[in-house]
């Protein structure tokens, strides 16, 4: 197809301008108006009791997916099994700029860390994943599949790019209703090149919905390369046809994340309508647990890994700012004391019973 | 304490692998991702990494062994501040792996409820002729003034009043915010009437027919019915997709079919197909305030009809409970959607040759009211299907193994079924006539039946 390199050219065209006008309607419209706002100022401002609190969030997902995979590797935990590990920084800095019970949230099957990172009892979600009676969806959902509507947390869906649309749905009922929440869908890069996503980039923008499109690039689609999948691979741009502004931030330091969220999240408050969000980012493990990774280089894993690792940063700038040592290793402990203790809930609690296989197929009786 | 590493199950189906190499050898720290081993499992040769710090104690299992069973103690790791030495033995122990729990004994399946019965329309009650076009839209304006949280969406639904104008009005009365124009991009408004749903909404999505709804398939079923089971109950989707379903009139293969089927097949799905104008109204507002998904299947050709309908002020029917359009004692016709019109005027001609039919109109697809078709078939003894649809996999089919398992003993004959042919729809007129059913081979199939000719 000829027009993909017609199309990027000219995607990337306003990026050279520097306007920053925000006339979003007319000859003006700059799809980077909000990026220059965040380069203006481009980290979160926190003080190390703040900063720590993050710290922890993130050390609690990473611990906690290390044990997934542990208890996966033990034959506690089966099916697919998509491990967050290297992602943190995206869920705890974005969800903490959410204001809880007023907005939603919704992601793809790769979702422990964002369940974590909204402050879900670790113990449910693990025993989910071992398929117990207790799991939050009482076993019947697995990894892929898990909600929580007391948080607004909508998902846990396993049809990759249907969370985008059903996010659109969700942002459509904050409108609806008027009650000042907005949606945060998550995809990944691979999900960005569903057709649906750009149906819902269309109708949000039509109509102004409060959603803030998440492109979590990882780099790899399953095994493929960014590269080797997009014609675009500047994801933020991806909104310009639909005059949907973008942002590219680094998802591996909270405190940026946590910043760009600040401009995004208050944009799309004021009633602006949509903004899409390219958070670069990294996982360590595979695509799912049985992936063998060979698309990719140990050499470049590690790289990551030493380099830009978001709770290594995190934790370095915490001592910079004086955080003793010790207490980090405590914190660890704890943290650690508290994920063995969810493996231990999760492995320990009774199975469905058998009666479960016919509950909630429908709501009512017919 | 010493950690014990174990042989993992690095895919879905490994049991057992081979320790191909060794990374780090005793004595070595290792700390959170350290790759410790490479180990081939039954698709690829994986990394093995460490989740602790430490230092690794014993080699419990050289590089190179085949066959490692999934919980064998592979290695042991010395935590930190412990001897390396003192964590070397460790028992060398085969774990067996996590067992996968046997299936226990099969739970009873629930028993359907007793279905209600259509409520009594009070003597009295004004009978109005109404189109089954404007019985839809009545149901769903009676619904929109009674929730405000329902509203409709769907391509020309608004400013056009409906490509098949089932919508007329609905925008003056209530206004763009409720009632809502999309652009072509079914997945889309599928997946956000979908979400709106979940988010708490009550939405009714329009698809223009269901033929386009194929693009949208994947938030019927996938998000939209299963999402409750998923989430243990805890999130539910009430929402009603609608729209004609089945053949038009000359518009060829890709806008005719019947998707009863395919829908009927999914479980967390309510599938309603009415036919007259009364079951239309009374059905579509039952749809709207049920608390799970409903995929609503209407019929164009239907559209412009005049049935009778009982003025009350709020006429809901119950989902899943098929309806006795003409009672009869020789044979069963089963029927739903348009084809309940042949079925009708198959029994008349059936009536002047002698044979009594009763007809059933099913009304619901899912769940599916056994007991009706049963009832009806014990009087009857022979039983017919009709339906405009193709015959494979089809509702048809599925009435006949419900008669087979449930109706052995009754049948003086076997269940025949009159469908569409099995041929992808014609545009040439009489090719179409020829491929779709009608009342003479619904009249055929009930003579054979009766073993009448």
């Amino acid at each position: 197809m000829k027009s993909a390199s017609v199309e990027s050219a000219a995607a990337s065209a306003p990026s050279d301008k520097n306007s920053a006008s925000e006339d979003s309607a007319g000859e003006n419209f700059e799809l980077r108006s909000l990026q220059d706002r965040f380069s203006e100022s481009s980290r979160f401002d926190a003080d190390s009791d703040y900063l720590l609190h993050l710290y922890e969030q993130m050390l609690l997902i990473r611990r906690f997916e290390e044990k997934a995979g542990q208890l996966y590797g033990l034959g506690l935990i089966g099916g697919f099994c998509h491990l967050y590990i290297g992602q943190e920084a995206v869920a705890v800095g974005l969800q903490s700029a959410l204001q809880e019970g007023k907005d939603s949230v919704i992601t793809g099957y790769r979702d422990h860390g964002h369940m974590l990172a909204y402050g879900i009892d670790p113990k449910i979600i693990m025993a989910e994943l071992t398929g117990r009676q207790a799991g939050i969806s009482h076993g019947k959902g697995g990894s892929m599949h898990m909600f929580s509507t007391e948080h607004a947390f909508y998902g846990g869906h396993g049809i990759v790019g249907a969370q985008v649309s059903l996010g659109g749905g969700l942002a459509f009922g904050h409108k609806y209703r008027g009650d000042g929440g907005i949606c945060l869908a998550y995809f990944g890069d691979g999900a960005a090149n569903q057709g649906q996503v750009y149906e819902t980039f269309n109708m949000a923008s039509l109509w102004n919905l409060p959603i803030v499109f998440v492109v979590e690039n990882n780099e790899y689609a399953m095994g493929t390369a960014v590269k080797r999948s997009s014609a675009e691979t500047e994801f933020y741009r991806r909104g310009t046809a639909f005059r949907i502004p973008g942002m590219k931030v680094n998802g591996m330091d909270v405190l940026e994340v946590r910043q760009a969220a600040e401009v995004a999240f208050a944009h799309v408050r004021e009633g602006n309508g949509p903004v899409l969000m390219e958070l670069n980012t990294y996982r360590y493990r595979g695509h799912s647990m049985s992936d063998p990774a060979k698309y990719r280089t140990r050499e470049e894993v590690q790289n990551m890994r030493e380099n830009s690792d978001p709770i290594e940063g995190a934790k370095a700038e915490l001592i910079k700012m004086g955080i003793d040592e010790e207490k980090l290793k405590d914190i660890d402990k704890r943290i650690r004391a508290q994920v063995a203790e969810a493996a231990d809930f999760a492995e320990s609690s009774p199975l469905p019973d058998a009666s479960e296989l016919y509950t909630d197929v429908l709501v009512e009786s017919y | 304490m010493a950690i014990e590493l174990k042989m993992p199950a690095l895919s879905p189906t490994m049991e057992e692998g081979t320790l191909s190499r060794w990374l780090v050898k005793e004595g070595d720290q290792v700390s959170s991702g350290t790759v410790l081993a490479e180990i081939e499992t039954d698709k690829a040769t994986m990394e093995f990494e460490s989740i602790d710090e430490g230092t690794v104690g014993q080699i419990l299992v050289p590089e190179g062994t085949e066959n490692v069973k999934v919980g064998t103690i592979i290695a042991v790791l010395a935590a930190e501040g412990e001897d390396a030495s003192a964590a070397a033995a460790a028992p060398a122990a085969e774990a067996a792996p996590a067992a996968a729990p046997a299936a226990s004994s099969a739970p009873e399946r629930p028993r359907p409820v007793a279905k209600a019965s259509d409520p009594e329309v009070p003597a009295g009650t004004n009978m109005i002729k109404m189109t089954v076009r404007d019985a839809l839209r009545d149901a769903m304006a009676e619904e929109m003034r009674r929730d405000e949280r329902v509203f409709v969406i769907g391509e020309e639904v608004a400013e056009y009043q409906g490509a098949y104008k089932v919508t007329q009005g609905l925008l003056a009365e209530f206004g763009p915010k409720r009632v809502i124009d999309t652009p072509i991009t079914e997945y889309g408004f599928a997946g956000i009437g979908t979400g709106a749903a979940m988010g708490g909404l009550r939405p009714i999505v329009e698809f223009m027919t269901f033929n386009f709804a194929m693009q949208a398939i994947d938030h019927i079923i996938n998000s939209a019915a299963k999402t409750n089971y998923m989430s243990g109950g805890q999130m539910r989707c009430p929402i009603v997709f609608r729209g004609p379903n089945g053949a038009a009139s000359r518009v060829g293969a890709q806008h005719s079919q019947n998707y009863g089927p395919w829908f009927a097949n999914v479980p967390g799905l309510i599938v309603i197909a009415p036919y007259d104008s009364s079951d239309a109204k009374g059905l579509l507002k039952a749809a709207i305030r049920s608390e799970d998904p409903v995929v609503f299947l209407e019929n164009e050709l239907v559209y412009g009809r005049n049935f009778e309908v009982a003025q009350l002020d709020d006429h809901v029917l119950p989902i899943g409970k098929a309806r006795i359009m003409r009672e009869g004692s020789d044979v069963t016709i089963v029927s739903y959607s348009i084809g309940v019109g042949l079925a009708l005027e198959a029994a008349e001609t059936l009536a002047g040759e002698g044979i009594d039919a009763e007809v059933i109109d099913l009304r619901t697809l899912r769940p599916l009211d056994k007991d009706t078709v049963l009832a009806s078939l014990a009087k009857t003894n022979r039983l017919i299907i009709a339906e405009e649809g193709w015959p494979v996999c089809s509702i048809a089919s599925e009435i006949i193994a419900i008669c087979m398992e449930e109706g052995f003993d009754l049948l003086d004959a076997p269940v025949l079924r009159v469908c569409n042919e099995d041929v992808p729809l014609p545009y040439a007129a009489n090719l179409e006539a020829l491929a779709l059913i009608d009342a003479p081979r619904i009249v055929a199939a009930a003579k054979n039946v009766c073993y009448r000719d």
